[in-house]
């Protein structure tokens, strides 16, 4: 490998999921603050469906995303600080805000299929100077010689980097292989790959190392996995994993364990892990996200949330559907009447 | 009686079925041209086969065709940037209508059910997106009741529905829609947000409307939803609530926050539509280009003749 991995946290970005978006913005200055000092290379920071996702379909954030980025840049030592942009929710306007408040990386986000409504973003975040990664979520929905293709258009707009995204935790290592070896026989030596794991099968870790031994670069992590459904991967163990493996990082271990376990566990309301209904995420192939809705709606409509999920893979909905999530409710209960 | 001439600029998806639609359904137009810039276009072709005249020299090849005096109403169904050029060609001809369905916006927004007759003098008319035609009366008949302090609307579109204009400048529509649901919707701020699923085979077009309001009756509220979804089905007729509208309090103790407007409580509305469209150009799972066109038609059918809005 060319350079040491590239290890991006997503604790402030994807762990938002799982407390509904109610990072204080305090908060989310500390944690930025000490995963820094702990040497992490990238700190994202957005509500958890990226830039101006506060909404009634994806829950509204407790601050702005102006108000959790403001502030941070001007005291990072180490790390750089990044968004992450759904185009269809938020828009150039949005990024350049961003990159005002002295964000200097962006991931843009597309479902793993469409990646041709990108390039006017990545574009964009190219002219004003940043650091680009294309992000192909649900990437198990794809298959390995066609995510490539998507992975093609997103570097032919101008991404430095374009990640499997595994955002239901359904794909096993194999499928993450294949998937990252695609990637490296159609993109340019120069584009980097990216791995973005969920842990509904318990393979975040797994699959994460897997990518790196395949010609991953940039690994995204979270303390105590702290993501949508049963997480991302745990950022902790990924640093001792690859401590024992000898691959070297910017990282300390024993820093970002105190964090996990002093700072970040004590924040779930709703503990981040595998049980039956997020193992039920990775098992249907449901978007990680979905889980704190449907559990909603199956509490106010008197369903299982594993069988609002396991209807929600049945009819192919993808991330950002979450509006369907009562629809799907609504439909399950008409029927049983 | 003699039928109302027009033209359509743009034979992608929208500016086909626009056609189809006026030439089976209309009692009061006539498809005189279809207008391209490619002559080996698939569009140009279709058009020609159906026995209708085209040009494939824009704007200005229309304007120099023989046809161009007897038209009087032109469908932009382009980009934004072409409508701006085609816009200052046309504006000197002061005796024709155009309705733009590019999300250029330079006339007024219109949603037949909900201000067409506010703009019927209007020499351009701009038919925000197929998301916002779909959502906006909804969220105009939630503020007919009371008043509407943030609107918030999801589409859902199937991916082969969504041409390559449409994904070039996905942020078109979430801006235009956002503001369509201000300014005709009534709402003190709008959020629209786009959704593309591939799956196949296609899903049907979805729409989800959530609104925060005051609190206010609900079953007005309901009635005044349903009248209005009657409205659009006049000319979309497969336009309908999926489900009945349901309500949610947003207490005062635990408000939401809402950027741009601060913290907020009252009464949340949510009403998922589903808009099957009629299958004249893509099949009916394309409902969002249904309702785009239909809404162009009608808007040219009040244009030349009275109808009651």
């Amino acid at each position: 490998m060319a350079h040491l991995p590239y290890i991006q946290d997503v604790t402030l970005r994807d762990g938002m999921h799982a407390i509904r978006h109610q990072y204080g913005k305090d908060k989310v200055k500390a944690i930025a603050l000490a995963l820094d000092k702990a040497g992490v290379d990238a700190i994202e920071i957005a509500h958890g469906d990226g830039l101006a996702g506060g909404s009634f379909n994806y829950g509204f954030g407790k601050h702005t995303d102006w108000d959790w980025l403001a502030g941070i840049k001007e005291e990072l030592k180490h790390a750089k600080l990044t968004t992450l942009i759904l185009p269809g929710i938020a828009t150039i306007h949005d990024l350049k805000k961003a990159r005002d408040l002295g964000v200097e990386s962006v991931r843009v986000a597309t479902h793993c299929t469409e990646a041709d409504i990108s390039p006017q973003h990545i574009d964009a975040a190219k002219k004003l100077g940043m650091d680009v990664g294309g992000f192909l979520m649900m990437a198990h929905m794809n298959k390995p010689s066609k995510l490539a293709e998507q992975a093609k258009i997103m570097e032919d707009a101008g991404a430095d980097c374009v990640y499997v995204t595994d955002s239901a935790g359904a794909l096993m290592m194999d499928g993450v292989i294949d998937r990252i070896k695609a990637f490296r026989d159609i993109l340019k030596d120069e584009t980097e790959i990216g791995i973005h794991c969920h842990h509904n099968l318990s393979l975040g870790v797994a699959n994460t190392i897997v990518a790196m031994q395949h010609g991953a670069n940039r690994m995204d992590a979270s303390l105590a996995g702290m993501g949508a459904g049963a997480g991302n991967c745990p950022l902790e163990v990924l640093i001792a994993v690859l401590n024992k493996m000898g691959v070297k990082t910017n990282s300390d271990l024993y820093q970002l364990m105190d964090l996990a376990d002093d700072v970040i566990r004590p924040l779930q309301t709703r503990p981040v892990r595998v049980d039956r209904e997020t193992l039920s995420l990775g098992y249907a192939g449901v978007y990680s996200s979905f889980l704190l809705h449907a559990e909603r709606a199956a509490d106010k409509y008197g369903l299982d949330t594993r069988a609002i999920l396991q209807e929600l893979g049945n009819r192919n909905m993808v991330g950002g559907q979450e509006d369907m999530i009562v629809d799907v409710a609504l439909d399950m209960k008409n029927l049983s009447q | 009686m003699n039928k109302t001439k027009v033209a359509i600029i743009g034979p992608g998806n929208i500016g086909t079925d626009l056609m189809i639609k006026i030439m089976r359904l209309s009692d009061t137009l006539e498809m005189s041209v279809m207008v391209g810039i490619d002559p080996n276009s698939d569009g140009l072709a279709r058009a020609e086969r159906m026995g209708i005249a085209t040009c494939h020299q824009g704007i200005d090849g229309l304007i120099a065709m023989d046809e161009w005096s007897d038209i009087t109403i032109v469908f932009d169904a382009t980009s934004a940037k072409a409508h701006h050029y085609n816009w200052n060609k046309i504006k000197a001809f002061p005796s024709k209508r155009i309705i733009d369905l590019t999300p250029a916006a330079i006339g007024p927004y219109v949603v037949p059910p909900v201000n067409l007759k506010d703009h019927l003098n209007a020499s351009n008319m701009n038919m925000v997106t197929c998301g916002g035609q779909a959502t906006i009366p909804i969220v105009a008949a939630v503020n007919q009741i009371t008043n509407v302090h943030y609107g918030e609307i999801v589409a859902s579109i199937a991916s082969k529905s969504a041409g390559p204009g449409t994904r070039a400048n996905i942020d078109e529509f979430t801006e235009t829609t956002a503001q369509a649901i201000e300014q005709v919707g009534g709402a003190t701020r709008g959020k629209a947000i786009i959704v593309l699923n591939p799956a196949e085979p296609p899903l049907v077009m979805r729409d989800t409307v959530f609104t925060l309001s005051e609190q206010a009756d609900r079953e007005a509220i309901r009635a005044s939803i349903h009248k209005m979804v009657a409205e659009v089905q006049q000319y979309v007729p497969g336009y309908e609530l999926h489900q009945e509208v349901q309500f949610d309090d947003i207490p005062e103790d635990q408000p939401v926050f809402i950027e741009g407007l601060g913290q907020c409580h009252g009464l949340k509305t949510t009403v998922l539509l589903k808009v099957k469209g009629a299958g004249h150009y893509l099949p009916e799972y394309a409902g969002n280009l249904d309702i785009m066109t239909s809404a162009a038609r009608r808007t040219a059918e009040a244009l030349v003749k009275d109808v009651t809005l």
